[in-house]
């Protein structure tokens, strides 16, 4: 599992020209911060070790005051302005970055409570991607990402590859983001959204596009029938419990939207919005009690017995 | 050819099969049912409804925002719009066709009504359908002042009269 990797959500690691200019700026108020400092605490010092030195001649040297008085207001406002340009420079190559591409491929993210829809638009409705928690994205050339959300302000954060946006309700907010390398970046909810804000996370999955084709043409197929007589009998229960007010499965008569798209839930890294790793123990426990795991969380516990849930998750397994 | 005719004889007269008449009733068996009463009218002097149906979120703020959260996950606004009414009856007031105690309510969206509402029973977990009668009920002003309905981002009818 990659997600324990060091740096895999940090600012200060860039992985795209987005993130790389948001971290030159970083650079910029961290030397012109550092020099300001040091020059203060300097000539703090030497002040006081001067006063004690010469305590009677305080106020008569008018000249050498205005002098110091001067060249510190200067410096001062020298430092201002480039910090300023500089952020607006910045502001504005992160802002302009990517606009004008009308062959532009565009992904909608949706925030829910404590979840993130991840949608693949296409032309033909039968071709368009749903899934959850996961983005995928052709390395080397701009993405944009339209943000909305089903109930409260979230905000999205890629570290490694930008700014943090918000979704606010009602409206849908842009950015765009490229990835320079194939690599897993961890991202997070940044706005205090309820419960389980804090497991509230995604993984942004940058691919060659060749290997994202693939992986696209696969998300498009629909799931997988079952293999074995234990899946088919996970399947019915699938179909008979209240599983099918909020899922989805292509295929078959659940088409819900209010939980995450289950087509192919079996080839996904995480659970839960990035809560747990997708295997059977992980899976078991949460279609069990979600809440036992994210108190809050919105999928009520099913009754079933063991041998029911064991068919339910052999069906979900195959669901690849 | 005889024998045959009497196998076939006795045979008919073992297929004879007539209902069991116990014309002496059980006691047991004129036990009085306590329904959940839709209406006020009943023959001769009034008698109790259920009682053992007590909604568990009764006066529970959560439940409402929880229910009001589910209303519109559900689409009953497709049909009872947001407490106006529609295609489906309003429910912002305190006089319901079938009732409008918990249990009424529990009852109208567990097996449903007549002309188009439907049976939620077996579909939704039992929590969800007495959030939901928390949430319509807060709707119609019958719910305790302390758990009154959250804000809502969809236009809201505001509740014709005040409860009694």
């Amino acid at each position: 599992m990659t997600l324990g990797l060091p740096g895999i959500q940090s600012t200060l690691h860039p992985a795209g020209p987005q993130a790389q200019r948001i971290l030159d700026l970083f650079d910029v108020f961290l030397i012109v911060t550092t020099v300001v400092f040091v020059i203060v605490v300097v000539l703090t010092v030497a002040a006081v070790v001067k006063g004690r030195r010469r305590r009677e001649a305080i106020g008569e040297d008018t000249r050498g005051m205005k002098l110091a008085v001067g060249t510190g207001a200067v410096l001062t406002i020298a430092a201002l302005i480039t910090l300023l340009v500089t952020s607006v420079a910045t502001g504005r190559a992160v802002g302009t970055f990517g606009g004008g591409n009308p062959d532009q491929m565009e992904i909608v993210v949706t925030g829910h409570q404590w979840w993130w829809e991840v949608t693949y638009p296409d032309p033909q409705a039968s071709n368009t991607v749903r899934t959850a928690n996961e983005i995928h994205i052709p390395t080397g050339q701009p993405i944009l990402l339209r943000l909305a959300t089903r109930d409260v302000i979230h905000s999205l954060w890629i570290p490694r590859l930008h700014g943090k946006r918000d979704l606010i309700p009602g409206r849908i907010n842009k950015i765009y983001i490229q990835a320079d390398a194939p690599g897993v970046f961890r991202a997070q909810c940044a706005e205090f959204c309820g419960l389980q804000h804090a497991h509230m996370s995604l993984v942004v999955i940058a691919q060659t596009p060749g290997d994202f084709m693939q992986w696209k043409i696969h998300q498009q197929a629909p799931a997988n029938d079952p293999a074995t007589p234990q899946q088919a009998h996970g399947r019915e229960l699938f179909l008979d419990l209240p599983c099918i007010n909020c899922h989805a499965v292509t295929g078959t008569d659940a088409y819900a939207t209010l939980g995450p798209d289950l087509t192919h839930v079996a080839s996904r890294k995480t659970l839960a919005a990035g809560t747990l790793i997708n295997n059977h123990g992980n899976l078991a426990g949460w279609v069990s009690n979600a809440a036992a795991i994210k108190p809050g969380a919105q999928m009520p516990p099913i009754p079933m017995n063991g041998p029911e849930l064991q068919d339910l998750l052999a069906y979900l397994e195959n669901l690849k | 050819m005889k024998r045959l005719a009497i196998l076939l004889a006795a045979c008919s007269l073992l297929a004879c099969h007539r209902e069991q008449r116990s014309l002496v009733p059980r006691a047991a068996d004129a036990r009085r049912t306590t329904p959940v009463r839709v209406s006020d009218l009943q023959p001769g002097r009034p008698q109790p409804a259920v009682t053992a149906m007590k909604n568990p979120y009764e006066g529970n703020a959560w439940a409402v925002s929880e229910g009001q959260r589910l209303y519109s996950s559900y689409n009953c606004a497709g049909c009872h719009f947001h407490g106006g009414g529609g295609i489906g009856p309003p429910l912002m007031d305190s006089e319901w066709l079938y009732g409008s105690t918990p249990a009424n309510i529990y009852t109208s969206i567990v097996e449903g009504r007549p002309n188009g509402m439907p049976s939620f029973g077996g579909h939704i977990p039992e929590q969800q359908v007495w959030q939901l009668v928390t949430y319509v009920r807060a709707l119609g002003g019958l719910e305790p002042s302390g758990a009154t309905q959250p804000r809502a981002e969809e236009m809201q009818a505001r509740r014709a009269e005040e409860p009694k």
